[in-house]
């Protein structure tokens, strides 16, 4: 027998049809991907229009000479900056460097933290034992390591990479120990009655539960990433955008400063946008506003 | 057979939940466990569901005592409790993960035509209302060939109409394999419509008040279902403390 022979004879089809066309508006047209474009793009433009009219504008306000521009270079100087800097391959190692501590730091940071939280978010022993621990430490102004770093570890990569690491660990230990412990109880027990073994429950229902919350703890992981490797990068180096900064500052090149803070901008945003690429189709189940806002 | 023999359960904090439960319940019947809030329907169904333990007494399937979750016991919570993570038709095939690809891809389409949401197998339950994803819990314990079908109150979120559209594909699901099916629920007109017996319960401590048998067969609006409803809905009103006029009104 057919499911749609079985349904008709038990005649619930045709009197179920009217209230699913309520719960079919609700779930998105998977046609008409052109209008989605089209709002992309609106959206894309409503975001970019007020910096853009900052930069227009303090363009101009240098042309007319409004302001010299000597401590603060008009955009096309600190494009032209940039432009060179690219050009000459100096970026590159610049970038490249940057780019390597922040991997290195968030991968062992993040890596810890989530070791961490999930040790102490399944076992209530680890918890007592670990968490008030950390949770002191925690308190502590990440910079405030940096001499010992620099007396334990050298002054070369590692308490550089170190101080990353510390910086991203937190966030991503307190986001996933979070995401366990507010895991619903009630899904918990569907695993129960199912007789799932406890590995079979932590990888069935506790790993999809945490998933959502993991992934933003990450996000917040890598912002802070990008936020230390400045001050790891400050307090010393010899590459590196944190450097370029540095050496802007030493010889009066504010134009460089700018350039290396857009070089920032750019690496920071365009990581966090891989990063939620990649965990993306993990999350496509999720029932959230921010689709009808 | 399932039989219940002297079940008391105490919580922690001292709270009496039940005390003195006794039930044989044979094969293939289905059982309404019916009474107002409090009076340990919930807790009785859970203890047979093995997610708690009893203070005293052995809760036995065919036998063995069950303490813990067991394979031939499935459970339709109140709310559906549909993984959000997990399409419609990986929802209803949860249970089935031991079994090859094939025969779960065959089991799960069987039955997720017989609560006719056989073109929802591919959505996510956000996509679903909330009578359809109750049917998807329904098939998602069907599927499993439980021996023993445990509802707690699976319709009481539901208005009427999806409701009794609802007892219609848990009444076609059961008429497949027969399972023992154990109801709870506090609406009088749930327990006649589905039930064998129904057993009413009364609190402080949850106890055995009485039972109505209802017999077969019978349709929402013959004299059987209806006097069994009289009766039943005296008895209930006298679980818990209530004289009302009800049950002297003459037919």
């Amino acid at each position: 027998m057919s499911a749609g022979a079985a349904a008709r004879i038990l005649g619930f089809e045709a009197d179920g049809k009217t209230r699913e066309a309520g719960a079919r508006a609700r779930s998105r047209p998977h046609a008409g991907s052109r209008r989605a474009d089209g709002r992309h793009a609106v959206r894309f433009v409503l975001g970019v229009l007020i910096p853009l009219g900052l930069v227009l504008g303090w363009e101009l306000a240098t042309r007319a000479g409004l302001t010299q521009g000597r401590l603060l270079p008009p955009p096309s100087r600190v494009l032209g900056t940039l432009l060179a800097l690219a050009q000459s391959g100096d970026l590159r190692l610049h970038v490249q460097a940057t780019l390597l501590r922040v991997a290195l730091g968030f991968v062992a940071g993040a890596g810890l933290g989530i070791l961490a939280g999930a040790v102490t978010g399944t076992v209530p022993l680890m918890r007592h034992l670990v968490d008030p621990g950390l949770q002191a430490l925690r308190a502590v102004p990440s910079l405030a390591w940096v001499p010992l770093f620099i007396l334990w570890l050298g002054i070369l990569e590692t308490p550089k990479v170190a101080l990353i690491a510390v910086g991203v660990f937190f966030p991503v230990y307190i986001g996933v120990s979070g995401a366990i412990a507010s895991v619903d109880r009630k899904l918990v027990e569907v695993g129960r009655i199912f007789r799932l073994s406890r590995w079979a429950l932590a990888r069935r229902i506790l790993l999809p539960a945490v998933l959502p919350g993991t992934i933003v703890a990450l996000r917040t992981g890598l912002g802070l990433g990008f936020l230390f490797v400045v001050a790891a990068e400050l307090m010393g180096a010899s590459e590196g955008l944190g450097y370029l900064l540095v050496e802007g500052q030493q010889f009066g090149k504010p134009d460089q400063i700018l350039a290396a803070i857009l070089a920032f901008a750019t690496l920071g945003k365009l990581a966090d946008a891989l990063l939620v690429f990649l965990t993306r189709p993990l999350l496509r189940w999720q029932d959230v506003a921010r689709d009808v806002l | 057979m399932l039989t219940i023999q002297d079940v008391s359960k105490t919580y922690a904090d001292g709270t009496e939940a039940l005390t003195g439960i006794r039930l044989a319940i044979p094969p293939g019947e289905i059982l309404a466990l019916v009474g107002g809030s409090g009076c340990g329907k919930t807790t009785l169904l859970r203890l047979v569901a093995g997610l708690d333990t009893a203070t005293a007494g052995t809760i036995r399937l065919d036998g063995a005592a069950i303490t813990a979750p067991h394979p031939g016991v499935g459970l339709v919570f109140q709310e559906p409790r549909l993984l959000p993570w997990l399409t419609i038709a990986e929802n209803v095939g949860f249970g089935l993960a031991h079994l090859p690809r094939a025969v779960r891809r065959e089991r799960v389409a069987h039955v997720l035509a017989r609560v006719g949401l056989s073109a929802h197998g591919t959505r996510w339950p956000r996509d679903l209302s909330g009578g359809q994803q109750q049917r998807v819990a329904i098939a998602r314990a069907f599927v499993a060939d439980p021996v023993v079908l445990l509802l707690d109150e699976p319709f009481s979120a539901l208005d009427a109409v999806t409701r009794e559209d609802l007892h219609r594909h848990l009444l076609a699901l059961w008429a497949e394999t027969r399972p023992t099916i154990v109801l709870v629920t506090h609406d009088v007109a749930e327990a006649v419509a589905l039930a064998d017996r129904a057993v009413v319960m009364r609190p402080h401590p949850g106890r055995i008040h009485d039972t109505v048998v209802v017999p077969r067969p019978r349709s929402g609006d013959s004299d059987v279902a209806f006097a069994a409803t009289r009766s039943l809905r005296a008895l209930l009103d006298a679980s818990l403390g209530r004289i009302t006029e009800r049950a002297a009104v003459p037919a």
